[in-house]
């Protein structure tokens, strides 16, 4: 259930935000969720149900864009197709995680009076 | 309040944040690396399912290790079981009990350094709670990953949990003398698995009975402690 403590950690990130701009409530976040990113989409969204309450985001819709995992060769940068090997024949290298580890605030929209 | 019409309504302000959720962490853990390789120790973070065998192979390492000073920091729900363990196997160790807590973070094992003396260690293990999903993703500042993943687990664990194993700098198989008893479990078809989902797979097949490829570990473990501190003399 880290998907708790990472709510807890964007909260007080957009706490930070909401007091840089003087802002009264917040309408809306925007985060990004890899698919290796360890969080589940899903326990992420109902543990921010839970704690936005009695918070300036209670009204703030979350929307979470989900990454598919990209894997490329670390030296030619080919993609790797998916379920095969970690690895460029062509090459003889190890692949490297293009997208898809993220668990990123993107952006967020303040009311600001 | 809107600037174009003076109407009242509060302005919508756009930010772009574009900050990872485990920044605050990361940053901890930055601090804990600095310190542990500034003072030449290897911190391994040793994880894996609950029953891998992790304390076994602690206890195995501590029987090969000859004269490495060793230290232990290990997790668990309830109980110091483990760290009785590894004290008892002549490693120092620390027993956090993290209550409901899943997995350690980088602010856990900084508060643990503080009531554990181990600056002068060559190597310290941090057996994280054991769990194959949450303890992948916080960084505690440790040099390596190391999951132990034993046989009777199956063959088709890494693609099951495939966070935990793209991390992993080794995996070690372990409980290998309990294969012959298992026929659906064959290794070809772990290292077929692992290579899908970790780039540059290491697979070092162990056991802690019988001491099979713990000298393979032990040259491991020098190799990676040299690239944190030159070889003591």
């Amino acid at each position: 259930m880290h998907e708790w403590s990472l709510v807890q950690s964007l909260l007080s990130r957009v706490d930070e935000e909401v007091r840089k701009h003087g802002a009264v409530a917040v309408r809306r976040l925007e985060v990004s969720i890899g698919e290796l990113a360890g969080v589940d989409p899903a326990l992420f969204d109902s543990a921010y149900e839970l704690f936005r309450m009695d918070t300036l985001c209670a009204e703030a819709q979350l929307e979470i864009r989900y990454v598919p995992a990209t894997w490329v060769c670390a030296q030619c940068g080919a993609r790797i197709t998916q379920g095969a090997a970690l690895w460029c024949a062509a090459c003889e290298s190890p692949a490297r995680l293009d997208a898809g580890a993220e668990i990123v605030l993107e952006r967020m929209e303040l009311e600001v009076p | 309040m809107c600037e174009v019409c003076g109407c009242g309504d509060p302005e919508i302000v756009p930010v772009d944040v574009h900050e990872n959720l485990l920044s605050g962490n990361d940053q901890r853990a930055r601090h804990n690396r600095e310190h542990l390789a500034g003072h030449g120790v290897l911190a391994v973070n040793l994880m894996g399912s609950p029953g891998a065998g992790k304390t076994a192979m602690l206890e195995a390492t501590a029987r090969a290790s000859g004269g490495w000073r060793l230290g232990g920091i290990t997790a668990d729900l309830a109980t110091e079981r483990d760290a009785e363990r590894l004290r008892a196997a002549g490693i120092p160790s620390y027993g956090i009990t993290t209550g409901s807590v899943c997995h350690l973070d980088a602010a856990i094992v900084h508060e643990a350094l503080h009531h554990f003396p181990w600056h002068g260690l060559d190597v310290l293990f941090i057996e994280n709670v054991g769990n194959l999903v949450c303890p992948a993703i916080y960084d505690l500042g440790q040099a390596v990953n190391v999951v132990a993943l034993s046989v009777t687990e199956g063959e088709d664990k890494p693609l099951k949990y495939p966070v935990m194993f793209r991390r992993a700098d080794l995996v070690l198989l372990t409980k290998m003398d309990l294969l012959p008893h298992l026929p659906g479990v064959r290794v070809g078809a772990i290292e077929h698995a692992l290579a899908r989902v970790m780039p540059a797979p290491a697979l070092l097949p162990v056991s802690a009975t019988t001491g099979e490829g713990i000298s393979g570990w032990m040259e491991w473990l020098a190799a990676r402690r040299e690239k944190v501190a030159p070889p003591r003399a």
